[in-house]
């Protein structure tokens, strides 16, 4: 029952994980594509907004938005926030590889310095209980 | 402001989230009976509008400062996230879970410095 619960909860971070920060990547790469945004005149604002929404890749990052927004709705269900919060910051390991892997970005040594730190740190929240709270009324 | 305002929302979804109930089982059937439900719980609705708001004002906020100005505070949102869980949600943060919570911050921290 309770490696049931853990594995659960594992397994919705897993997807808050992945799915954040491809959903903010592919929503910056949407943007981008657009150029300067110019506000006036208003027709120029829908012009921006068509050629933002009408691609596809804005759509896959909302998608992956979503399910991230959704994963964390349900590992709250099972989880204290104090412990969904802090481990999903294992997400800045996830941004940190698709810079290099998928951007050709690099990474600076004190960047991989904090991420080292992060996985300590949620690995330290790991080992705590992830539920301290019955369900509320 | 954009630090609790965001992090309160997300408290509020905790707290909606509780109320809720857990999820059962990972089936598609179980999983939209259960958003089904907490969408009927009024924290959610309070939630889900302080998380947009503060997703709007760091836009803003973006918008006309540098990213190396705004990003350091996302590490304090770690320390008002479990501050939240204690207060308003009930939570019992034990000593290595504040451990865990404070090597998050630094790592942060130093994340958004090595940038």
């Amino acid at each position: 029952m309770h490696t049931r619960l853990h594995l659960k909860t594992y397994l919705l971070i897993g997807i808050m994980v992945i799915a954040g920060p491809i959903g903010n990547l592919l929503i910056a790469k949407a943007m981008k594509q657009t150029g300067p945004i110019k506000y006036w005149p208003p027709s120029e604002l829908l012009h921006v907004f068509l050629k933002v929404f009408g691609g596809l890749t804005i759509w896959a990052g909302i998608a992956c938005l979503i399910a991230f927004i959704v994963s964390f709705m349900l590992a709250l269900s099972l989880a204290d926030y104090s412990y969904v919060q802090p481990a999903a910051a294992f997400s800045y390991v996830m941004i940190a590889l698709l810079g290099v892997f998928v951007l050709g970005e690099t990474v600076s040594p004190l960047h991989w310095a904090g991420i080292a730190v992060i996985c300590l740190g949620v690995s330290f929240i790991r080992g705590t209980p992830p539920r301290t709270t019955e369900n509320l009324d | 402001m954009i630090i609790v305002v965001g992090t309160g929302g997300e408290l509020c979804l905790g707290r909606a989230m509780k109320q809720t109930g857990e999820l059962e089982k990972f089936r598609p059937g179980a999983v939209l009976s259960l958003l089904g439900r907490a969408l009927r719980v009024k924290w959610i609705w309070i939630g889900v509008a302080m998380m947009a708001a503060a997703f709007f004002s760091l836009l803003l906020l973006l918008s006309f400062e540098d990213v190396s100005f705004v990003f350091p505070v996302t590490a304090l949102s770690y320390l008002v996230g479990a501050l939240g869980g204690i207060f308003f949600l009930g939570e019992r943060v034990s000593w290595q879970r504040w451990v865990g919570i404070a090597l998050v911050c630094v790592g942060v921290t130093l994340v958004v410095i090595g940038k």
